[in-house]
């Protein structure tokens, strides 16, 4: 959880002195594209450009490996079975189970896309501090429930987590320790009930607190976004690469 | 007479399935009163002050802050600008991603630019001692700084009223003596929750108790006691 906490960056860079309001924008500008692509010359493209602005943003590489890791592992499941489902030209067996060449394509398809979106949403998005999410996309018109669902449920993991680590503390310090009996199993049960109810009446409480000093659903930020002729490029650039995006794709359906 | 700027009237609440925890509570507080109230635990008393923040809702009777009636949600947000709450417990006060944020929320909400916001928080951070606590993030301090910090929150608003619950607990009795300082040297009304009777001596200048959710002026009889502080010379109840 710390590592939601700790900047995943090195540091500043090119991407971090990039106006969050227009990283936000060439987030989804690109990302959405590369969702529903359905071709993969074109999701190489995106993948590389993933890579590019990981180094650009100077994240650290233990940050990128976790996060790749956890993606990569739900796609290790879908190899598992994409292949051996598609119907198409035979390519080889496992057993019983016959591989087609359009499954290993979709799978890797989907490999390219997921591994592209997670690498621009982190150096994109990632970099974004917390304090000045909520104002970015406040801008940028996002209607007000969304962006309190988003910052509310960040803000939550972190209370959940430090209830959940002080209910663990306080059970160590009376001996507690797991075994595969009733009682550990009890236990448990009881953190996890306990762990809801708590966190919901801190929620409620720190919501008061919130209200007593007069939040009334507008987040103010202390930092000011400046928009130079580098973010206008940067923009350009972006929306440039998912215009092409769009456009081999729609080249690809023979819809132009 | 002057108008009571904090007017609780016959205010009775329970909380769900359980026997009331404020039976009938009658409060006022002028713009000039320093009030201490203490009380054994479970008394009700941070109930009360929930209540008089709006933020829950007696079954029965009347809240009136500054001279009007606090009918509706809408009512209760203006008061509450011109009102510092400190919560008994700091985690539930703070809960922004740094120190900063934390301490110019307040002020940004009460409309100021960003520069006044800023002003109004190293000011607030140097009155309780914590300037250069700027960046820390809040759930990583000590309690005693969380404390502090959670108090130039409320600092930073300028209220008229100070309401504190419990603002010593945890505090070393350094940080101790600089708070009563800073009350000392602020001329604002104020209401302070508090089982340190040297504390309510030092900072507020009449008592009341609090005992089953009801609040009983004529129960407190002054006397007097040896006692070590530094206002030991200065006329004072107990
Ligand atoms: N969320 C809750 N649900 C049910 N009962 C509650 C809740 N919060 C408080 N109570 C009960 O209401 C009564 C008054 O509590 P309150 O917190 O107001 O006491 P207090 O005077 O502030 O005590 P302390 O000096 O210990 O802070 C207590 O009996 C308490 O057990
Ligand atoms: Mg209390």
């Amino acid at each position: 959880m710390a590592s939601l906490a700790d900047p995943i960056t090195a540091g500043d860079s090119f991407i971090s002195r990039i106006d969050p309001r227009i990283r936000l924008v060439c987030a989804a500008a690109i990302t959405l594209p590369v969702a529903v692509l359905n071709i993969i010359d074109p999701a190489w493209i995106a993948l590389a450009t993933g890579i590019a602005f990981v180094f650009l943003a100077r994240i650290t590489l233990s940050n990128l490996l976790k996060r790749l890791c956890i993606i990569n592992l739900f796609i290790l499941f879908l190899w598992l079975f994409i292949p051996f489902s598609q119907p198409g030209e035979f390519s080889f067996s496992i057993g019983p189970f016959n591989a087609t060449h359009e499954g290993i394509s979709l799978a890797l398809l989907i490999s390219i896309k997921s591994n592209a979106i997670v690498l621009i949403l982190m150096s994109l998005m990632g970099t974004i501090a917390i304090q000045d999410l909520g104002p970015a996309m406040q801008q940028l018109k996002i209607p007000n429930k969304l962006c309190h669902i988003l910052l509310f449920t960040y803000r939550y993991i972190f209370v959940i987590h430090q209830e959940y680590t002080t209910m663990c503390r306080a059970m160590q310090a009376r001996g507690f320790k797991p075994k595969t009996n009733t009682h550990t199993y009890r236990s448990y049960a009881w953190l996890v009930g306990m762990l809801l109810i708590k966190s919901w009446d801190r929620a409620e409480r720190v919501h008061g607190a919130m209200r007593c000093r007069g939040f009334q659903g507008r987040f103010y930020t202390l930092a000011e976004f400046n928009t130079g002729l580098k973010d206008y490029i940067f923009l350009a650039a972006s929306l440039l690469l998912a215009l092409g995006l769009i456009f081999t794709e729609l080249a690809h359906r023979g819809l132009i | 007479m002057n108008h009571a700027i904090i007017d609780l009237k016959d205010i009775t609440y329970a909380f769900p399935n359980r026997e009331n925890a404020l039976n009938g509570l009658t409060f006022h507080l002028h713009h000039d009163d320093k009030l201490g109230l203490f009380g054994p635990n479970g008394a009700g008393k941070t109930t009360m002050l929930h209540i008089l923040m709006g933020l829950i809702k007696p079954q029965k009777g009347k809240v009136e802050l500054f001279g009007k009636t606090m009918a509706d949600g809408k009512a209760f947000d203006e008061a509450r600008l011109r009102i510092g709450f400190l919560f008994q417990h700091s985690d539930d006060q703070l809960f922004c991603p740094t120190v900063l944020d934390d301490v110019t929320f307040g002020p940004l909400n009460q409309g100021l630019a960003r520069d006044d916001a800023l002003n109004r928080a190293t000011q607030a951070l140097e009155i309780v001692g914590l300037a250069g606590f700027e960046d820390r993030v809040p759930y990583r301090l000590s309690g005693g700084e969380k404390k502090l910090v959670a108090l130039a929150t409320v600092l930073a608003m300028k209220p008229e009223i100070l309401v504190l619950d419990e603002p010593t607990t945890g505090l070393a009795p350094e940080a101790k003596d600089r708070l009563i300082e800073i009350l000392k040297g602020l001329d604002m009304a104020r209401l302070v929750v508090s089982h340190d009777p040297d504390f309510l001596a030092a900072t507020t200048d009449r008592l009341l108790v609090m005992r089953d959710g009801c609040i009983r002026p004529g129960e407190l009889k002054p006397h007097t006691h040896t006692h070590i502080h530094e206002e030991g010379d200065i006329p004072h109840q107990h």
